[in-house]
């Protein structure tokens, strides 16, 4: 039996009312249990409340109903040990250098700046942005200033991340490099990560186990599905085609109405 | 909303540097191009004043430019742009020290934004001449009050724009400061006072503009030195080419004052993406 990491049980969400609108309930006794070290995705539609979920386990929302544990803590308000990796690259401090904004979290605990650029420039080795230390956000590409995300959150030696949808905004090109290289930072940081995403082949390709979320609104799991293809993966990997497409039928059968 | 930092992508000197360049060197073709707008606004002025009117009622630029030269001569002129400006600085620099932390704590706080709210909403409708008589009872006709004046002119601007700053930063910032460690007070010394630093410039150099315009109201009505004096009183006098000396300095004064403010934005503040 491993033991438990995050622990989501019968989490509920919903959107206050407001006059003449109804409360949404966005999620409804959504519960799951992740294992440390492991590689989980997040998967669906457009909508679906996976957004609502990481923000729920970030501790940005706070649940009506049920609740949420990190290795045995309950999870009240946002935390240094589940740092998240923003969609937008709105996150990253635009005054602030590549360096600095690695540095920020290191920055709020008091580090000293020699210390906390060492270990700064640590992480941008890691993701391949070394020389790029004293550029502004402003100055990288979109694929750059993800990584100085991901940099960011390590830097801060968290026990997981919350990615929500980090390459969601990338070119095709971009985002394989950088899928293949977030499974390499994985390999060597052993951090549990949770990686929400509307694409299929995406979450074939990244995660340990998959989590298929129903259509929103009142969103819960539909499965957990596990991947276990041999790594490095590849689109034409055996079995990953099979995966794909069973993955595929469970969303598609729920749009015709269920199973 | 898009953000404010796209400035940044190209930035000015990019800009300039793709424009043909005369032999001249650092000369380029815009400066010219500045250079003879303004000379061509010269001729315009002295067409249309010669053509027209009598000297008395417009004064063409060469006697306004040789009246400029005895008052520079007496020493009158640069009295009247000496006290003006300190004025204008006074009251420009007592008005955003004010208004940058009031704004920055409206815009954070709600209970604070929900106290002031109201009295900023309505004061900013009063214009600051308003007050004028009020604030020589309460504070004599001296410095204070004009001072005082321009510090009312200044605040509201400074603060709005102060506000609209704050509310336009990216939630994914604080969201992002929180879950790498920083405590409320640490979110928004880092990050809400960089990330409005912008708005709050931007709003300085528009109270600039309106102190310039301040000071010349209040000095009109009550003081015995200043621009607005000068120009006021000259009319006593028919004294057209004086009043022209007054606005042609106003505005140098404005274009010179407002380069100089972005100058320094841009030299020391330019990270933080100032709209420009």
């Amino acid at each position: 039996m491993v033991e438990e990491f995050l622990v989501a049980r019968d989490v509920s969400y919903r959107y206050a009312a407001r006059r003449g609108v109804e409360p949404v309930s966005v999620v409804r006794r959504f519960s799951v249990s992740l294992v440390e070290g492991e590689f989980f995705c997040l998967l669906g539609p457009s909508g679906c409340g996976k957004t609502t979920v990481l923000n729920l386990m970030a501790g940005f929302l706070e649940p009506a109903a049920g609740m949420l544990t990190l290795a045995g803590e309950p999870i009240r308000g946002p935390g240094v040990d589940r740092t998240v990796v923003f969609q937008g690259d709105d996150a990253l401090f635009n005054w602030l250098h590549t360096i600095d904004n690695v540095a920020f979290g290191l920055r709020m605990r008091g580090i000293s700046k020699d210390r906390r650029h060492t270990i700064a420039r640590e992480y941008l080795h890691l993701v391949h942005l070394d020389g790029q230390e004293h550029k502004y956000p402003g100055e990288l590409s979109g694929g750059m200033k993800q990584r100085v995300q991901i940099a960011r959150v390590l830097a801060s030696d968290p026990k997981m991340l919350l990615m929500d949808e980090p390459f969601g905004a990338l070119d095709a090109q971009t985002r394989g490099r950088m899928q293949s290289e977030l499974v390499e930072i994985w390999h060597k940081t052993g951090k549990t990560i949770v990686f929400i995403t509307h694409d299929i082949t995406e979450a074939v390709l990244l995660a340990d186990r998959i989590g298929v979320m129903t259509k929103g609104p009142e969103a819960r799991l539909r499965a957990i599905i596990p991947v276990d293809l041999p790594r490095p993966r590849r689109r034409s990997s055996a079995g990953f085609g099979e995966t794909w497409e069973h993955i595929n039928a469970l969303i598609e059968n729920e749009e015709v109405g269920g199973p | 909303m898009t953000e404010v930092s796209p400035a940044r992508q190209g930035s000015p000197a990019d800009a300039i540097s793709t424009t043909p360049r005369l032999p001249l060197g650092w000369i380029k073709r815009d400066h010219l191009i500045y250079l003879a707008s303004i000379v061509g606004l010269i001729v315009l002025w002295h067409v249309i004043a010669t053509t027209f009117f009598k000297p008395q009622f417009f004064p063409p630029p060469l006697l306004v430019l040789s009246t400029g030269r005895e008052m520079l001569e007496s020493g009158e002129l640069m009295e009247h742009v000496g006290i003006s400006l300190q004025r204008i600085l006074a009251g420009f620099l007592i008005g955003s020290a004010i208004a940058a932390p009031a704004g920055l704590l409206m815009g954070s706080i709600p209970v604070v934004r929900a106290i002031f709210d109201p009295y900023v909403q309505f004061f900013r409708f009063v214009p600051s001449l308003a007050w004028l008589t009020p604030v020589v009872i309460w504070f004599g006709i001296g410095e204070t009050s004009k001072v005082l004046i321009i510090v009312y002119t200044t605040i509201f601007i400074v603060l709005i724009n102060t506000m609209v700053g704050v509310s336009h930063i990216a939630p994914n910032k604080l969201r992002a400061a929180a879950c790498l460690g920083a405590t409320p007070l640490k979110a928004f010394v880092f990050v809400t006072l960089p990330a409005t630093l912008p708005f709050i410039l931007t709003g300085m150099r528009l109270a600039m503009g309106n102190s310039f315009a301040t000071v010349v109201s209040a000095e009109m009505i009550a003081a015995d030195s200043g621009l607005g004096y000068l120009i006021f009183n000259s009319r006593l006098w028919m004294a057209t080419d004086k009043i022209f000396i007054g606005i042609v300095c106003l505005g140098a004064l404005g274009l010179t004052t407002d380069r100089f403010f972005r100058y320094i934005i841009i030299r020391f503040a330019h990270q933080y993406g100032p709209i420009e």
